[in-house]
Parts: C-alpha cells; structure tokens; sequence
C-alpha cells in the first residue's frame, strides 16, 4: 500500500518536473503583454507576428528542406549499407557497428568542429562557402547512423529462407531487394525516415558549427533570438514546434502499431 | 567488386566525414600554426585545470540528480499493471526527448529570470528576489531537466527486461521488496545505469548551450572553450582541437568501462 503511494507521487514529481517549463512557456505565448509572470489576457497576436517575420520564414523552409533531403539521403545510403553489413563476417559486422556509433557516443560540440574543421579544408579545395550544402552534408552524417541503427536489426531478422526462397521462384537478387526485403522492413524504413528527418530539424549545435552567414535553420535562429531575448514570439515558436514534435510522435506511434501488425501478417 | 557498389556511398561517407575529421581533430592538437609537431597545445590544457574539474563537477553532480530522479521512477513504472497507462507513461517521457534541446534550455531561463516567473511567485510570499540563472544550480538543474529522459529510457527498458520469474523465487523465498530490489533488481539492471549514466555524463560534460544561456559568462565550461576556440575572436582551432582531443579521450574510457560492465552482466545472467 504505501509503495502504491510512494510510486504515485513519484510519477507526480517526475511529470510536474518535466512538463511545468514546457507548459508555462506554451501559457504565455498567448499573453497579450509581454510580462512572464502575469497573465495578462488571451491572444493569438504573437503567433501572427511570427508569420509576418520573414527570417523565422525563411529559416522554416531552410529547415524543413534540410530535413527532407538529408533524412531521403541518409534513408538511401544507411540501408543500403545495412544491406551489406548484415552479410558481412562477424568481426567485420562488428567493426562497422562500432564505426557506426562514433557520432553517436561522441558529443555535439566535437562533431561540430571536425565537420567544420573537414569542409573547411574541402571549400578551400572547391573555392566555396559555409552555407546550405555544408549544413547538409553535416546534417546526413549525423542522421545517418540512427538509420543504420533502426534498419540493421530488422534486416537481420528478415527470414533468411523467405529470401532464399524469392531466389529459387527465379527473382534477380534486385527484385528479390523490391519485393522481399524493402516491404518486410517498410514500416521501420518508414521510422528511419522521421528519425533522421528529426535529427536535422532539431539539431542546433552541429548546424551552427557548420553554416554560413548567409544561411541560418531554425534552431541557429531561435538561438540569436534567445540571446537577443525577443520573449513571446519565441513562446509562440515554441508551442508550434512543440506540436509539431508531438503530432510527428503520435504518427510514429500510430506507425509502429500498424508495423507490428504487417509483421505479423508477414509472418504468417 | 560489382556487388559492394551500393555499400561504396556509405564507406565513402563514414571515411569522409566521420573517421578523416576525427584524425584532423587529433592531429590538429598537436600541431601549431605552422604546422610542425608540437605538445605547446596539449600542455596548455592544464591551464584550464579548474575549468575542466569545474565541469565534470557540474556534469557528476547533474548525472547523479538523473539517476536518482530516473531509477525510482523507472522502478515504479516496470511495475505499472495497466498497459495502456504504461504506454502513455512511456510516450510522456519521450515527448521531451523529441522536442527541442535548445527550446527546453530557453523554457528554463524565462521562469528563472531575475524577473522570471519563480521570482514573481516569491515575490507573493515577500520572499525577496533571489538569484538563480547565472549560477552552479541553474547550470546543473536544467543539465538534469534536458537529459532525465535518456537516463530514464536505458533504466527502464534494463528493469523491463528482467525474468519476472526471478522477482516471483526471491519473493517466494522470503525476501521482502527492499531486499528483492537490493539484490535481484538492481545488480540486473546495472547494464541500463551504466549506459544512461554514460549518455547522460558525455551529453552534459561537453553541452556549450547550457552553460552559455544560464552560465552567464561567469560560469565557462569546457564545452563552451571549445567553442569559443572556433567561433569567437580568438580564433585557435589548434588549441581547441587539443581541448577536443583530450575530451574524446574521456569519452573512450567512459565507453570502455561501460562496456567492460555489460559484457559483465551479460556472463553473470549466462551462469
């Protein structure tokens, strides 16, 4: 009995703790004032502010290109390799796993200035400038390994005698990789896609280590915004992108459910 | 040859952008400006000696927080009966973990503001203004806010995992919670603190974001000189690439301890 008790406020403190900052900040981007205690009265003036500001605009469509591209990119190249990796030896599966976790395990600020460092050395080779091709590139490398990390697993438990067996009805291994492999591991390609898609949009530290002046995503510009402290327009940016991360959440959640289920029709 | 055309990409990448900027970053460390071989970088680190002690400080004292915040919490959630609520626990955590790490920061430093919402609220009960951001606690405080999740993630999926079988022959053998938790539970989960306290340790250690929106300025951490080697006026990537260098090192040796834990644990559940 008292464990019971214990164990709800537990809960209690641990959401109340997580979830007050989130919250206040959502509360007050609908202040009409621009105070941060009191709450003054309801209005959607600041989320208009925002739509009328073009940099926050721009730097939107900047960072909803950058996402869509690096997660197709990273998606393509991570399972591909995957692919290859599954078929591999065991200590050289090994090796690839651990190459693979290096951006992983290794902090933000470090992949940062040696992806800075490289593509510094590589413009200068190229005569080019810091800007969306670099942030690109930076955003694949970091995305790419949490592909590998979703697909190769999934791979690995693909019945190996489904395939082989794709292969004795007289598919070429490339048909057998579009009408085998690719649709038994669809829903987690799918997973792979948002994830990588998340890591772009959400990342601050490798894309400022790695843009130009000229071209800013939106965390590089939400971080001169704080620094500059506009208040209630970032509230507003906040509780849209707040949605946006929940509405994303809820889809993959929907999506993994749904996974389960064609893979227990697969398996059947 | 013909076959590993589609595996090229990916080497190509990983050799480009993951293994030659992590050498340049070594080898830069040891260089000086004009390029020769020199350990004037490297040894210049312990200049920052109390800087660096500074923020494994900070960052051991904000890993403790999570993890005494995180395993009782993980605890009572393996024991959570009613599966949608499980999930619905489970999702809650995870929305953090999906939102903004820089956003979450930001939502910290309005309430903690000099005139930030806490101090509104104090100022009802005549409790004079008191400082927060600027200071240790406001650095470690919201160091344990942003990386709770990825404590709590590792901790719970370990407990998860352990054979209700066991739990039931502990108790049925006449140990209470207290002692089931103490000597089945815990020894079976440390494979999941080891890992959320190393993701949690090298998150924080090395974060320039937390320092710099709620150190102000009087607070450095090492994250935030390394940055400051690259992107400030003193521009000394040799410097900052030996700070760097000396950083992956630590992670290595995180890495390798905890790793050398789970192959433990994974020989004692074999036996």
């Amino acid at each position: 009995m008292t464990e019971k008790i214990i164990s709800k406020i537990c809960f209690f403190f641990v959401f109340l703790f997580l979830y007050t900052p989130i919250i206040i900040v959502m509360i007050f981007a609908f202040n009409t004032t621009k105070s941060k205690i009191v709450f003054s009265g309801f209005t959607f003036k600041w989320f208009f502010e925002l739509f009328k500001d073009k940099a926050v605009l721009c730097a939107f469509f900047n960072s909803l290109t950058l996402g869509i591209i690096s997660c197709i990119l990273s998606t393509i190249i991570g399972t591909l390799a995957s692919l290859h990796i599954t078929k591999f030896k065991k200590e050289k599966q090994y090796f690839f796993t651990n190459l693979n976790y290096i951006p992983i395990i290794n902090s933000d600020v470090i992949t940062g200035i040696s992806l800075m460092l490289i593509l510094k050395f590589i413009l200068n080779i190229v005569n080019g400038e810091f800007g969306f091709f670099t942030v690109l590139v930076s955003h694949i490398t970091i995305s790419m390994p949490y592909v590998v990390l979703t697909i190769l697993p999934k791979i690995k438990s693909i019945d190996p005698n489904i395939l082989d067996a794709a292969l004795d009805l007289g598919c070429s291994p490339l048909v057998t990789l579009f009408k085998v492999t690719i649709p038994s591991i669809a829903p987690y390609l799918a997973s792979a896609l948002i994830m990588a898609f998340s890591v772009s949009f959400d990342d601050f530290t490798v894309s400022y280590f790695t843009t130009g002046a000229s071209f800013q995503t939106l965390p590089v510009l939400i971080y001169s915004m704080v620094r500059r402290r506009i208040t209630p327009k970032i509230n507003a940016l906040f509780t849209l992108i707040f949605i946006l991360a929940l509405l994303i959440l809820i889809f993959v959640n929907v999506l993994n459910f749904d996974g389960r289920n064609s893979k227990k029709k697969f398996s059947q | 040859m013909k076959k590993l055309i589609s595996f090229m990409p990916y080497c190509i990448w990983m050799a480009l952008f993951v293994v030659a900027p992590t050498l340049i970053v070594v080898c830069f460390g040891f260089l000086n400006e004009n390029y020769s071989l020199t350990l004037e970088n490297i040894l210049k680190i312990g200049g920052y000696f109390k800087i660096i002690v500074k923020s494994l400080i900070f960052t051991t004292i904000a890993t403790a927080v999570c993890l005494i915040i995180a395993y009782p919490f993980s605890y009572f959630l393996s024991k959570v009966k009613n599966n949608i609520l499980k999930k619905f626990c489970i999702v809650l955590i995870t929305i953090p973990m999906w939102t903004n790490l820089l956003l979450r920061t930001y939502s910290w430093m309005t309430i903690l503001e000099k005139n930030g919402l806490l101090n509104g609220i104090l100022k009802i009960f005549n409790i004079g203004p008191i400082r927060i951001i600027n200071t240790p606690i406001a650095i470690i405080l919201v160091m344990a806010y942003d990386f709770l999740p990825f404590m709590i993630m590792p901790i719970y999926s370990a407990i998860s995992k352990i054979d209700t079988n066991i739990i039931e022959a502990s108790e049925d053998l006449g140990a209470n919670k207290i002692k089931t938790l103490k000597f089945i539970i815990l020894p079976l989960s440390t494979s999941g603190i080891i890992s959320g306290v190393s993701i949690v340790f090298v998150s924080c250690a090395c974060s320039f974001l937390i320092p710099r929106l709620l150190g102000g300025g009087s607070n450095v951490l090492i994250g935030e000189l390394i940055e400051s080697q690259f992107m400030g006026t003193i521009y000394n990537p040799w410097f900052g690439s030996a700070l760097a260098t000396f950083f992956m090192f630590l992670i290595v040796i995180i890495m390798a301890i905890s790793n050398r834990f789970k192959k433990n644990e994974t020989e004692n559940l074999v036996v």
